[in-house]
């Protein structure tokens, strides 16, 4: 195989989308860290970084483009570019969901602790090991593991409504606990949503690796 | 879709050493597909199989069948003239005659005595160079020598005398490689207009004129098919990794 001069825009395109990747799952990780162990320091760090991530979010649009308009991929190229120019914006949507998610600690680590946070961390738990095997299926270009990853959104919905009752019960008993209850109801959403977004980066891998677009349609 | 032109199994040679093997290719009507592969793949000795061009070489030989509507053109007896006449050709280098605009798009018209006194010549020159898209820019100028004109003028003046003698097939080999941006964008809108009338087979080297203006292409190596398939298909997910490897650059 000959050095072509696409390559080399290629590999930097692959880096960045992978670092993108794993600030954002370490974003998410720690935001959820900063709720439970109730580290407000580590909840500001989170809201920080929000702007690198943005940052890298541009610099990847910038290289999308310049590779389409100077480079004019076809194949497998062009769709590994579209697919990052498309993964993109969804790294730094899952990345404002984390800032959501500290912005949340920061408001119920000044409150007294109301709940165990034992299915919230579990929502954590299943939306970032979601995301980092995504994001390891995208690397790979593996089809097979980004359907499963598909799959494993179900647990997160059918948590999240678990959460949603049990916090809704909370606030019926114990009205004082509504203010943090409230909170703790979009934190869950945020984490639903997670797993949404990592849904569609998997549909994206599939493109990739197949040429095939499986979202919209009924076998997902 | 109907085929305008069926290929089967065509094996084609220059004395000894086979150019094509085995072809089999089916282009339908009044679509637009696109050759394409390396230099010394068969590409324009294949578009040239098709209306017997290779026919003035002496040691050049086919075997197998090419039909147009449903008619072998290689069987004893077949009329070349009317089959050049049916299947029109435009080639890379354009080259009108020494003489007017007028006299160049005329000349096969006059000389297939196709026209029906100096009106109707005139009526019919007049369409073809509407039809290839160049006749308000030489309307006024009609019985000036050819060579006056810009080479994209030039080639689509080729494109006017390929058209003026109605034929239902275009071949077109590397027709924009020696043309500026904006000649070649003219010459590629009026191909695209062209698919209304005419079924058209464009060989070119360059990737991304075959990908804007064809409905299909193929890719050959070495003197074979390796893929044929819709265009959109070929330049987003190819079936075969060689086809993936040469649009793409992988190899020279």
């Amino acid at each position: 195989m000959e050095h072509r001069i696409i390559d080399q825009q290629l590999d930097i395109l692959r880096d960045k989308i992978l670092l993108l990747g794993g600030t954002t799952e370490a974003a998410v990780q720690r935001a959820m860290r900063s709720l439970i162990e109730r580290d407000s320091e580590l909840a500001k760090k989170v809201l920080d970084e929000d702007k690198v991530i943005d940052q890298m979010e541009l610099e990847i649009d910038r290289l999308s483009i310049e590779i389409l308009a100077l480079q004019h991929p076809a194949a497998h190229d062009l769709r590994f570019v579209i697919s990052v120019a498309k993964i993109t914006p969804i790294l730094e949507r899952i990345a404002d969901h984390a800032g959501s998610i500290a912005d949340a600690a920061l408001v119920l680590n000044n409150e007294p602790q109301t709940n165990n946070y034992i299915d919230l961390s579990l929502m954590a738990e299943i939306a970032a090991g979601m995301l980092r095997t995504a994001l390891d299926a995208f690397t790979a270009e593996d089809a097979k593991v980004s359907r499963d990853v598909i799959e494993r959104d179900k647990k997160i919905d059918a948590t999240y409504r678990k959460v949603f009752n049990e916090l809704l019960e909370l606030m019926i008993d114990n009205p004082s606990a509504t203010t943090g209850a409230a909170h703790l109801l979009f934190v869950a959403k945020h984490l639903e949503r997670i797993g949404d977004y990592v849904k569609d980066i998997c549909e994206l891998n599939v493109y990739l690796r197949e040429a095939a677009f499986i979202k919209h349609s009924p076998r997902g | 879709m109907e085929s305008k032109i069926s290929i089967s199994n065509l094996d084609f040679f220059y004395g000894k050493a086979q150019a094509l093997f085995d072809i089999t290719l089916e282009i339908p009507d009044r679509q637009i597909v696109a050759f394409i592969g390396p230099s010394g793949c068969g590409k324009s000795t294949f578009l040239r199989t098709l209306n017997r061009m290779n026919d003035t070489i002496p040691i050049a030989s086919a075997s197998g069948t090419v039909r147009i509507d449903g008619e072998d053109i290689y069987e004893a007896g077949t009329d070349v003239v009317a089959l050049r006449r049916k299947v029109g050709m435009v080639f890379q280098k354009s080259n009108p005659f020494p003489k007017s605009i007028f006299d160049n798009v005329a000349y096969g018209i006059r000389i297939n005595g196709i026209h029906n006194g100096k009106t109707d010549l005139a009526e019919r020159v007049e369409k073809a160079l509407v039809d290839a898209a160049l006749w308000d820019e030489v309307k006024d100028r009609l019985n000036t020598s050819a060579f006056g004109l810009s080479g994209g003028q030039q080639q689509r003046l080729c494109i006017a005398r390929a058209l003026a003698v109605q034929p239902e097939v275009i071949l077109m080999d590397e027709p924009a490689s020696a043309l500026d941006p904006i000649a070649t964008q003219k010459i590629e809108e009026l191909v695209v207009e062209l698919k209304r009338k005419y079924t058209i087979v464009i060989v070119t080297h360059n990737m991304q004129q075959a990908s804007r203006v064809s409905d299909r292409t193929a890719f050959f190596m070495l003197g074979k098919l390796i893929e044929y398939n819709p265009t959109q298909k070929m330049f987003t997910n190819p079936d075969e990794k060689l086809t993936e490897d040469y649009i793409t650059g992988r190899f020279g």
